[in-house]
């Protein structure tokens, strides 16, 4: 079991060099894909949630082969892979959503353009999303993410949808570039802010603690801010993603905006906060009041949007609100919450993606007054499935998305009671405003709903079909892991306990 | 065996090519390349055998150093002669079109040979040049190669671009030989010494610096001339754009790679003069800045793929001038300057070799290299394609490519050395960078390109590559990804 994590990420690569060098495109990636997912399930069962804690963390099958020596002959940089609780979750995520995405990308023939490119860039964005969650060393954490770009790029160009897709393949990639380039300056400072000897995370946290904090960090921590922020449409800096997401083919807006998108808010969970708290102590309540902005200001224009692809956008920007909540308020619950929620996010929106790209293939269009209503009748098992999607995106009980966004907002009150204060502070403020959020989401959750698939059929409606068994599998996969995870929460709670348990130094 | 056989064995091989196309009748010339090719693999074998001097204290070795980074040099001068006759082999029909007047009963490749023996002698002379360490030998070995260049760049003389480039290559190379040899002659005057050590011991106990900062102005001009910096890189995309493709490649990487070298080892008794180094500083820097500002402004409205690689070309060379420029404060950085030039430079010749075999195949296939030419490649040849992507990819540093080290190693040089304004300049060049890079990713993959049936324009000459070149480029690119990965085993050659 040592070399599992290198297994996991290099697997989708391979996939990805067959593919290119003539192996049947769509066979490959499926497989690829469950074998992944299978491997990482073994490894989940395999992982030990009480391992010892060392520094705040507890990597479990590691490995590392040393890329850069320093004078002395110490690994300064490893490819170094490693998992803990939080990673594992994350890990999860990716293994669980890559089968679907590749299950609902069209069939080999019906793909206009070249289809192993197709195949091939879902695989490589997998692939950039694996090794940044399973990389231990600091460099290759940011590496592997990059890796993504480029197929982005590619796969909204060449397979999106709308007459714009070029303009927004280039709108996404020079916003992700120049956002990328902003992080990479911040991590290249805390490398020297942490003594400039080693990128391991785990020792440059160590390191971060013996050195101290300096009054510089602060401005640290804002770089990664702005850096990590863009990565995960903090507002105001999301203006890439509605459009983007709305135009890229499905499979990418599953594994962009469900999983790759996460890796943002997992490098301000992982690094940001461990490294510099009094920085984040500093820029809390510039945090609160750009969440606010993800949650309120583009929860409001996604009310207002006519399609269901950029209502679904928009909507996943502000899910992040939530998410950047649990990561502000940096003490143990708020962390859970935001790694739970990271999850049933990733899952929900991947989902819903999968949805909205099954109704464009039968419609030809995701305009919810061009489709009509009624489509309940119709296609009840379509109906059916996407009315359990839209209550998990708005987080009834019952779905993961409610367990987690409930710890978020235990998470916002626990200083309160940790202090005794009896009056409100920002963070709390934060959180009853968000609360709104929740009001938001049903609103145009089930606006879109009603708009769909109640109400008396659109005279002169295309026929189209339910969905068949194969089309089901997907779908009810994403499904199932909602629910279980929603009846469920300690099956993955257990895994973050540990890995958590830095945030208990860290808070107020 | 001492290292200055290696360039015997090259020039001899040169001599060998002409002998056999002299006498030996030989049908399908393009066994000649395969010959110059086949010897260098054998040099650049031999290059893991060199012996160091048994007594380095003698006269030769004033002339000729024998060190980890002389032998890095020559082996990026070998392979990239390798890969520029490979091209080559692939630009005969552009020769036959384009090259010397064939008379009636001449062989039909006639000129091919001298096509090949001109790069072998150029490969000489810039192996030499990585070992010298004198101010005669620097100079001839310099001319060695810019004399040859000068034939190599107008070698299509029935091509206008190629005369024009040829005759701005000459004016320019002339004029910067000129301020060379009168750098150098001051640089004497100042110090009376002409092997570098010994200047550098002169440099060191000086007291009037005003001497040797003239000459220091001069040899900067001439050199920036060579590696193509401001302020005399404004002849780079004339040229490249007008030489041969394979000897664009040579001017790239060979020439700029070799003249590094020798900017390197003349700044450095500058650098370690107490005196001097802090003038010499602030000057790189600016050349630093001014290059970088140019070299990716410039390239960011090119419509040219090889005026493009030019501009490029001296955007790389803005950060290497920069890496320069860190060179006395890098206490604490993980590499020195010279590795980290010498790794840049390696980064850059991997890439760009890649590039200049991809273009030189897709303009003899399309007859052209404006961006429009690589329109729809990823239809009409996904190999290619995809080999470019990699190239630009590495080119603009996105990581787990080798060219992120190239930059990686050179930021934190910066840092260390704290040239913030560069510094500053450099990761708004590098931004500037994926633009343009990227536009050649989407002129490939997201533009359409159709010839007059309606089929992706020139398809069936796209696959008809030599078998060479697609082993070259497929080793280019497996190492682009590989040493990405781990560039630790470059740096170990250079220990």
């Amino acid at each position: 079991m040592t070399h599992v994590i290198e297994f996991i990420v290099f697997l989708p690569l391979l996939a990805a060099l067959a593919i290119l060098v003539g192996a049947p495109a769509r066979p490959t990636a499926l497989a690829a894909a469950f074998v992944g997912l299978i491997t990482v399930l073994v490894v989940a069962f395999q992982f030990n949630p009480d391992h010892e804690v060392v520094g705040g963390f507890a990597y479990q099958f590691t490995s590392s082969l040393p890329v850069l020596l320093d004078a002395k002959g110490n690994a300064v940089l490893s490819l170094a892979f490693g998992l803990d609780g939080m990673s594992l979750v994350m890990v999860l995520l990716t293994a669980l959503v890559l089968p679907a995405a590749i299950l609902v990308s069209p069939p080999e023939s019906g793909i206009k353009g070249n289809p192993r490119l197709y195949y091939l860039s879902s695989l490589l964005i997998a692939a950039g999303a694996l090794g940044a969650f399973c990389s231990t060393d600091l460099f290759f954490f940011y590496a592997f993410h990059e890796l993504a770009l480029i197929p982005t790029f590619l796969m909204i160009g060449m397979f999106g949808h709308g007459a714009n897709r070029v303009k927004t393949a280039w709108t996404i990639t020079l916003y992700l570039g120049a956002g990328s380039l902003v992080l990479l300056g911040g991590l290249v400072a805390l490398f020297y802010a942490s003594g400039g000897t080693t990128f391991d995370i785990s020792e440059m946290v160590q390191q971060a603690k013996i050195i101290g904090p300096a009054e510089s960090d602060r401005w640290v921590y804002l770089v990664l801010l702005i850096g990590f922020g863009s990565l995960v449409s903090l507002f105001p800096f999301h203006t890439w993603a509605a459009r983007a997401y709305a135009e890229a083919p499905t499979p990418t807006a599953m594994l962009h905006a469900g999983v790759l998108k996460k890796f943002g808010l997992y490098g301000l969970l992982r690094i940001a906060q461990p490294m510099l708290p009094d920085g984040a102590e500093a820029w809390q309540n510039l945090v609160l009041v750009l969440l606010l902005g993800n949650i309120l200001f583009v929860g409001y224009s996604t009310i207002a949007q006519k399609r269901l692809d950029l209502m679904l956008g928009n909507s996943s920007v502000m899910h992040m609100g939530f998410i950047f909540l649990g990561v502000a308020s940096a003490n143990v619950i708020g962390a859970h919450g935001a790694v739970m929620l990271m999850f049933a996010h990733g899952i929900s929106i991947a989902l819903l993606f999968a949805l909205c790209g099954g109704l464009r293939e039968r419609f030809g269009s995701t305009d919810m007054a061009e489709i009509g209503g009624g489509l309940a009748t119709k296609m009840p098992r379509f109906g059916i499935i996407f009315a359990m999607a839209a209550f998990a995106s708005i987080g009834l009980p019952g779905f993961a998305n409610f367990a987690s966004e409930i710890l978020v907002f235990f998470g916002a009150f626990e200083p309160m009671q940790k202090s005794g204060a009896t009056t409100l502070g920002p963070l709390q403020w934060t959180c009853v405003l968000a609360l709104w959020g929740v009001v938001i989401s049903a609103v145009y959750m089930l606006r879109a709903f009603r708009r769909l698939f109640n109400g008396p059929v659109r005279v002169g409606a295309p026929d189209c079909a339910d969905l068949t068994p194969a089309e089901q599998v997907p779908l009810v996969l994403l499904l199932g892991v909602l629910l279980l995870v929603g009846f469920v929460p300690g099956l993955l709670l257990k895994y973050l306990t540990p890995s958590l348990e830095l945030f208990s130094t860290l808070g107020r | 065996m001492p290292a200055y056989y290696l360039e015997i064995i090259v020039v001899l091989l040169g001599l060998a090519v002409l002998t056999f196309d002299a006498v030996g009748r030989v049908e399908d010339k393009r066994s000649l390349a395969g010959l110059g090719v086949l010897g260098l693999v054998v040099v650049f074998f031999l290059l893991f055998k060199t012996s160091k001097p048994a007594d380095p204290g003698s006269v030769f070795w004033k002339f000729y150093a024998t060190d980890s980074l002389a032998l890095f040099f020559k082996g990026i001068a070998i392979l990239t002669t390798i890969v520029v006759l490979l091209m080559a082999n692939d630009f005969i029909p552009v020769l036959q079109r384009f090259g010397p007047p064939v008379e009636a009963k001449a062989h039909s490749q006639s000129g091919f040979a001298e096509f090949v023996a001109l790069p072998l002698f150029l490969c000489a002379g810039l192996m030499w040049m990585a070992s010298a360490n004198h101010l005669v030998s620097i100079f001839v070995s310099l001319e060695l190669v810019t004399v040859t260049f000068y034939v190599l760049v107008a070698y299509l003389r029935r091509h206008e671009l190629s005369l024009e480039a040829g005759v701005k290559y000459l004016i320019l190379g002339a004029l910067s030989t000129g301020l060379l040899v009168y750098g150098l002659a001051w640089l004497y005057g100042a110090t009376g010494a002409l092997d570098l050590s010994s200047i550098e011991k002169a440099l060191s106990a000086t007291e009037n610096p005003l001497p040797a900062l003239f000459a220091l102005a001069f040899i900067l001009a001439a050199m920036a001339f060579k590696v193509g910096a401001l302020p005399t890189a404004f002849w780079i995309p004339d040229v490249y754009q007008g030489a041969p493709t394979p000897v664009t490649a040579l001017l790239a990487v060979g020439s700029k790679s070799a003249g590094f070298i020798v900017l390197m080892r003349l700044m450095t008794p500058f650098l370690k003069s107490e005196l001097l180094s802090g003038k010499v500083v602030a000057v790189l820097a600016i050349m630093a800045v001014a290059t970088l500002l140019y070299g990716n402004f410039a390239a960011l409205l090119q419509t040219n793929v090889k005026r493009l690689l030019g501009y490029s070309s001296i955007s790389h060379a803005g950060f290497l001038v920069l890496a320069l420029a860190s060179a006395p404060s890098h206490g604490g950085a993980l590499e020195t300057p010279a590795t980290t030039v010498a790794f840049y430079l390696a980064s850059y010749a991997i890439t760009a070799l890649l590039a200049c075999l991809v273009l030189s195949i897709v303009s003899a296939a399309r007859h052209g290299d404006d961006l429009d030419s690589f329109r729809g490649l990823g239809k009409a040849s996904p190999f290619l394609a995809l080999l470019m992507l990699l190239s630009m990819a590495s080119m603009a540093g996105v990581p787990l490519t080798i060219g992120f080290w190239g930059k990686f190693f050179v930021f934190q040089q910066a840092v260390f050395s704290r040239l913030w304004l560069p510094l500053g300049v450099a990761v708004i060049g590098a931004a500037a960078g994926f633009y343009y890079y990227f536009r050649l990713i989407f002129s490939m993959y997201l533009e359409t390109a159709t010839g007059a049936d309606g089929n992706p324009l020139g398809k069936d000459t796209l696959t008809k590559i030599g078998a060479g070149s697609r082993i070259a480029m497929i080793l280019l690119a497996l190492a682009i990804i590989g040493f990405g990965f781990f560039p630790g085993s470059i740096l170990a050659l250079l220990r």
